[in-house]
């Protein structure tokens, strides 16, 4: 028989809340209880029932130990936001944590450290200082913890009260949950704080061995891992530690197992006996290898960790490579890591075996799986030079099967087989050369050219086969470009003949006269110009001897090797990266996120057009500016005159303006680019912007010297959208003291660079009076979004069929907030980014848009979100995937 | 640091949340939307049960249909975490007697609140113990797990016994009748070549118990375990008994099993929990007996027909008898047409896991059973790639038989009121993953 709860999920009438707040006030104890589980059933399922804050709280005060958890339940979770009525909740709290039931004083102070609110903190301390020194030890165990949560809330205060010495005291409670917990809460503020407070010494460390014999699981865990950090002070103390701890590699708990291990790795270290090493060592292997037989997920991290374990003592398990074979059911991730290891435990020895085993993974389904497992082979062949011929020989019938992948990733690892034994296999090249024209992965073809370059002398029809690589060249990615370039130059200083002089030239005019690759065509200058001035020169530069690759089966370095050591059964050694580089220390603030989007959104409005009608009601200026985001302290204070139309209304409305709001700004502010440190007193700030069609350099000039400035000029660099003024710059003479600001009328491509799309954009200013100053600016590519960028929807359909897969890119924004489908589109519109369709995928909203810059270039994209959540997902199509990294970079500035 | 959680939510197969609890701050309160957006929704799912999101990290399970996603964003100690969630589960189906599902989880949320908020404290794990939090956490609605029992009121000291020494039984229990049950279960793993060469095989076997047993007793097990016995030979200074002795690879043991002693003396002496629990885990690997050879020849016959034969034979004693034999032939996913003929059992075509599965109810020790299937393939144009044989997989249960020959030796109770106890001892092999590669 079992519970019958979900019947309070049920209750989705309409007038749900006033219907709770009746039941919840009734005066029967069971309808109470039961209208708690219908808020609690309602939260769990993510409505908001925060407005019956008053009333659950109202319930408080039962003598149903049940009725009172739910309520505790709910403040947690609501507390934070209804800071004022929390206070209501702390008479109870104080009562019951003077219960006669130690459940209820223990239910009290543990529910009070998850409340996150001042008031009740100040309140908690009290009961905690009581609870710290209870008769009972579960309530002491509790209040343990509770240390470490009020720590976390307010450190001062726990300093203060002397908190952290009642906690330390416990480590000699005669309870060992009491001194677990004590020993977990202590390791826990000593992470946070940069001061000594939680020191392992050998007097703590004997307690500690011995509590550990009589606690629970977890508790061991807690104390193996903080005397991980202890320092033994020779070696006779760390055999001593070490042999307290190997009983607990019998747990069946694999994280008491992983912790042990952890601690014993870290004591050998100093332990110089080798028959202790070797008897340790061997007594390490059966544990490791049993966590293979527990829940896949836990063999995952029981994998990983074992990589570091093998990398820096190879002898644990090299007798146990049998137990790393995959089973066919094995989870995907369990193969990967496994065969990682397999890797790592090759030998001369059992090569043999594993050989057949790579074989047969080869020919599983998976087909990463299987990739995987003919790189395996080749790194094999790479780490034992013995088995080498054995590898491709596995590889050359891998081949022969003629699988399309199997035979790229074979022809991949041959060629590094080739550059760790030259002039030793070469045999197989005419077998290679079979598969020729399957290959249509960029990686193998390229590993391909690079053998047949690399071996032109010995094969009788390179250029033959060359040549068929080289009809396709301009289309070729740069890899293989690359690749064809050098394996025909190589040709050519094997074979100076008419043939090959010709492919040389071909390849030498295309690759540096119709390719914008930079490597490429800087390449092909530097063979260009060898050969034309001093061939000799060129064959010792291109053909010179390679340096022999060796084994990575063993990448990590050594410190990194011990730092992930340490961290056994943690995170980082399941990352294989140290604590700092995915920690860190700052709070994630999702509701800050919400206010910034907010802001941007507001700024974003106030950049249309109407700008001058904001600048003009005090009110609307005022609310304004006080949106301004923070992040931008570098806003220019006084605000620009401004020309034309706008300027007349503004110089109108400036006199209405009251005295005392004279920042009020006039637009935006335009982000710094030459700070008034470096411009000597002039300060420039300027943007890219869009008006009707139009693009404009909003610019601003804030003259911070003693000096009149006059005759501001302007000039911009070659830019990838070939952005140049379209007119003069109209600044009147600028006195000390004033700014003023200008829109800039720009042309596009007037100017264009060659190269890769970039979204630099170089300046130059000068005046009269001051030397010129150059700056950097970014070109937003929303700026030529243009207003003809709408599309239908069955010309959107269609485009999107039309343009093949690999012109599809997406790209997270993390940091991304859309709080509402409407304002995002309104406010992409606003940058002509058009909504054409949206559709719901569960939780998630895509929305359909089309954008175009000039030149036709059409941008299909597909935006997934879902609302209040950072974290949107862009996926866009367009015909040149050149522009797709700026188009990502514009998006994600709009999306902000 | 030993914190196993910020956050856990258990959420269904569709996204949504059933349940969810924040132990820490340091994670926002709709991390388990990104879990959704980035894991759930794409081809993620499956690829890896840790992930990292922004600045957090996704620890996640399925179990039947119900995803346990924990979220942190310290670095957290991840085999606590996984440890935690498998014992959590198996805590919550103590509670609510067998499944573990999406609709457990719905009609039992008031109580898993409960739980969850007793077993975890700021991401710190705490006591897991069924037997313990049955002591004072008990809601109507669910199974009453002491209508059985003797004592039925709350035990005033529940909380000493949460965090004793002893922190898995309960004192005062009292039984007319004192016995002990004994279930040796092992699971034989196999993987064989082709050619019949046993490319690796071990034998997992654990040891459940289920004690109704008066007071405080002190129990010790002995096994023919060659370590255990030599040991047992050195204390008492006699020679070791001859005798089949087996070589234990690796023991694990439950929590009340004195790790330390067992390490010094080889004995496994505990005081148990009440009921039900899993007293030990080991693993060999020399020695193990096959209860079952399987001989396949597979013919492919052009490209539209093969000929399936399979010969198994039973290997272990000719008295005993293993049950549910299924052998299960994959065949290649454009099957037409099966034909079968078997010399006992019977065989189908299950077209939805592409293989031939023959069923034997009762196999007799020492005897063979054959089945020959003939198999007929749509022929499919363009079928390049060559069709991969996964292995033939095997699932039996042999009763009275240990694949590592392991026995019980004895297993002796004291209590200082002096019972008489009533040891039951049973033995079973069941296949784990036999595979036959062919």
């Amino acid at each position: 028989m079992s519970g019958h709860d979900s019947k309070y999920f049920s209750t989705t009438k309409k007038g749900e809340i006033p219907e709770l707040k009746e039941e919840l006030n009734s005066q029967y104890k069971d309808k109470r209880k039961d209208a708690v589980k219908k808020v609690i059933a309602a939260m769990t399922v993510g409505k908001d029932v925060s407005s019956l804050f008053t009333d659950v709280v109202n319930c408080m005060q039962t003598e149903n130990l049940e009725l009172k958890k739910l309520v505790y339940l709910y403040l947690i979770n609501y507390a934070k936001s209804q800071p004022d009525l929390a206070i209501l909740a702390v008479n109870t709290f104080v009562k019951d944590s003077q219960d006669p039931n130690p459940l209820i004083r223990a239910l009290a102070v543990r529910t009070m450290g998850c409340i996150r609110v001042d008031k009740i903190t100040e309140y908690l301390c009290d009961p905690l200082q009581r609870c710290l020194k209870d008769d009972d030890p579960y309530v002491r165990k509790t209040a343990a913890i509770c240390v470490a949560k009020l720590y976390d809330i307010n450190a001062e205060l726990v300093e203060d009260r002397g908190f952290l010495e009642a906690l330390k005291d416990l480590i000699s409670d005669n309870n060992p949950m009491v001194v677990a917990n004590a020993v977990a809460a202590l390791a826990e503020i000593q992470d946070s704080s940069t001061r000594p407070i939680f020191e392992i010494t050998s007097h703590t460390l004997s307690k500690l061995l011995t509590a550990l014999n009589e606690c629970t699981e977890w508790g061991q865990v807690f104390i193996l891992d903080s005397l991980s950090r202890y320092k033994a002070a020779d070696a006779r103390e760390a055999e001593n530690i070490v042999e307290r701890v190997t009983p607990r590699l019998q747990h069946a708990n694999c994280a008491v197992v992983l912790s042990a291990v952890k601690i014993i790795l870290l004591q050998m270290e100093l332990i110089t006996s080798t028959d202790v090493v070797r008897n340790l060592c061997k007594k390490m292997a059966p544990p490791l290898v049993t966590l293979l037989s527990a829940e896949p997920e836990i063999q995952y991290v029981a994998l990983r960790n074992i990589n570091l374990i093998v990398q820096k003592r190879p002898t644990i398990l090299a007798h146990e490579i049998k137990v790393f074979f995959c089973k066919y059911n094995d989870p995907i991730y369990v193969k990967m890591e496994k065969l990682e290891i397999m890797i790592k435990l090759a030998s001369d020895r059992n090569i043999d075996q594993v050989l057949l085993e790579f074989k047969e993974y080869a020919t599983e389904v998976d087909v990463d799986f299987v990739r995987k497992a003919v790189r395996a082979i080749g790194r094999c062949a790479i780490k034992l030079e013995r088995a080498a011929e054995r590898c491709i020989s596995v590889l050359l019938e891998l081949i022969k099967i003629k699988v399309n992948y199997v035979v790229q990733e074979a022809i991949i690892v041959i060629k590094d087989i080739f550059r760790r034994y030259p002039n030793t296999y070469e045999s197989i090249i005419a077998t290679l050369c079979e598969s020729l024209d399957t290959l249509d992965e960029p990686e193998a073809k390229a590993s391909m050219i690079w053998i047949i370059g690399e071996y032109a002398e010995r094969i009788d029809n390179a250029d033959e086969l060359l040549e068929s690589f080289l009809e396709t060249f301009p289309e070729e990615p740069a890899l293989v470009q690359l690749q064809l370039l050098t394996a025909t130059g190589k040709l050519f200083l094997e074979k100076p003949t008419e043939g090959p002089q010709q492919m040389i030239q071909a390849v030498l005019n295309n690759a540096t006269v119709e390719t914008d690759n930079p490597d490429l065509r800087d390449r092909a200058y530097i063979y260009w110009r060898l050969l034309s001035t001093d061939p000799e020169a060129a064959k010792d530069v291109v053909l010179a001897e390679k340096p022999v690759i060796s084994d990575d089966s063993n990448q990590l370095d050594s410190s990194l090797l011990d730092d992930l050591l340490a961290n056994i059964s943690t995170l980082s050694s399941v990352y294989h990266k140290p604590p700092e580089a995915f920690v860190s220390r700052v709070k994630t603030a999702p509701r800050a996120d919400d206010e910034e989007f907010a802001d941007t959104a507001e700024t974003g409005y106030s950049e249309s057009p109407s700008q001058g009608v904001d600048g003009a009601s005090p009110s609307s200026s005022a609310g304004t500016s006080s949106n301004v985001p923070v992040k931008q302290p570098a806003a220019p204070a006084a605000p620009a005159p401004m020309p034309d139309l706008l300027g007349d209304l503004m110089g109108m409305d400036n006199s209405i303006v009251p005295v005392d709001e004279p920042t009020a700004p006039s637009g935006p502010p335009l982000p710094v680019l030459l700070p008034s440190t470096t411009g000597q007193g002039l300060q420039i700030s300027a943007q890219l912007v869009r008006r009707d069609g139009q693009i404009f350099y909003d610019i601003s000039f804030d003259n911070g010297t003693q000096t009149v400035l006059d005759g501001f000029m302007i000039q911009f660099n070659k830019n990838t959208f070939g952005l140049a003024a379209g007119g003069a710059l109209q600044v009147s003479p600028l006195q000390p003291g004033t700014s003023a600001r200008t829109l800039l009328p720009m042309v596009a491509f007037q100017n264009l660079s060659p190269g890769a799309p970039s979204s630099l954009l170089q300046v130059a200013v000068k005046n009269n009076q001051q030397p010129v100053w150059y700056f950097n600016d970014k070109i937003p590519m929303h700026a030529f979004f243009g207003e003809d960028g709408k599309m239908e929807r069955t010309s959107f359909l269609e485009a999107w069929k039309s343009l093949p897969d690999d012109n599809e890119f997406s790209k997270e924004f993390p940091s991304s907030v859309v709080s509402s489908i409407d304002a995002t589109v309104e406010h992409l519109a606003a940058s002509n980014v058009f909504f054409i369709a949206k559709r719901k995928n569960s939780n998630k909203d895509v929305l359909y848009m089309s954008a175009k810059i000039p030149r036709g270039i059409p941008f299909l994209i597909e935006l997934t979100a879902a609302v209040g959540v950072p974290g949107v997902k862009c996926a866009v199509k367009t015909p040149n995937k050149e522009m797709v990294a700026l188009f990502f970079e514009a998006m994600e500035s709009l999306l902000k | 640091m030993p914190v196993a959680a910020s956050a856990i939510y258990f959420l269904n197969l569709r996204g949504d949340v059933l349940i969810n609890r924040l132990y820490r701050d340091d994670v926002g309160g709709n991390m388990v939307d990104a879990f959704r957006m980035h894991i759930m929704q794409t081809k993620e799912l499956g690829t890896c049960p840790v992930r990292q999101i922004g600045g957090c990290s996704f620890l996640y399970m399925r179990i039947s249909n119900v995803y346990i996603v924990i979220v942190v964003s310290s670095n957290a100690n991840v085999a606590c975490a996984f440890k935690f969630v498998v014992e959590a589960v198996a805590l919550f189906k103590s509670y609510f007697g067998g499944a573990f599902d999406e609709d457990a989880i719905r009609n039992n949320f008031v109580l898993i609140y409960e739980l969850l908020d007793e077993i975890m404290d700021f991401g710190y794990p705490q006591n897991l113990s069924p037997e313990i939090l049955k002591l004072y956490i008990t809601q109507e609605g669910v199974r009453s797990p002491f209508s059985s029992k003797p004592s039925d009121k709350p035990v005033p000291n529940a909380t000493l016994q949460v965090t004793g020494a002893v922190g898995w039984r309960r004192e005062g229990l009292m039984y007319k009748k004192n016995e002990v049950f004994l279930d040796i279960v092992e699971s034989v793993n196999l993987l064989m070549s082709s050619k019949g060469s046993v490319l690796r095989c071990d034998v997992t076997g654990k040891i459940l118990m289920k004690c109704f047993l008066s007071g405080m007793p002190d129990l010790k097990l002995g096994l023919n375990d060659k370590i255990g016995l030599e040991k047992e030979a050195q204390l008492k200074s006699r020679p070791a008994k001859s005798g089949k002795t087996i070589e234990l690879d690796d023991v694990t043991f439950h929590q009340c099993v004195n790790l330390t002693r067992f390490n010094s003396e080889k004995t496994v002496s505990f005081v148990p929990p009440d009921g039900e629990f899993e007293l030990m885990k080991y693993r060999i690997t020399e020695g193990v007996n096959l209860p079952f050879r399987v001989l396949p020849t597979i013919k492919e016959l052009g490209r539209t027909r093969m000929e399936i034969n399979v010969k198994v034979k039973s290997v272990f004693g000719a008295k005993m008898f293993a049950l549910g034999v299924v052998v299960k032939v994959p065949v290649p996913k454009q099957t037409a047409k099966t034909s079968f003929q078997t010399t006992s059992g019977k065989a189908k075509y299950n077209a939805s896991i592409d293989s031939l599965v023959w069923k034997i109810r009762k196999f007799p020790g020492q005897t063979e059973a054959t089945m020959s299937a003939e198999v007929e393939l749509i022929s499919t144009m363009g079928e390049k790639k060559s069709w991969n044989r996964p292995p033939i997989q095997m699932e039996f249960q042999v009763p009275m038989f240990t694949a590592s020959g392991l026995r019980v030796r004895f297993l002796k109770v004291w209590e200082k009121s002096g019972y008489n106890t009533v040891e039951w001892v049973r033995y079973i092999t069941r296949a784990g993953s036999y595979e036959i590669r062919c």
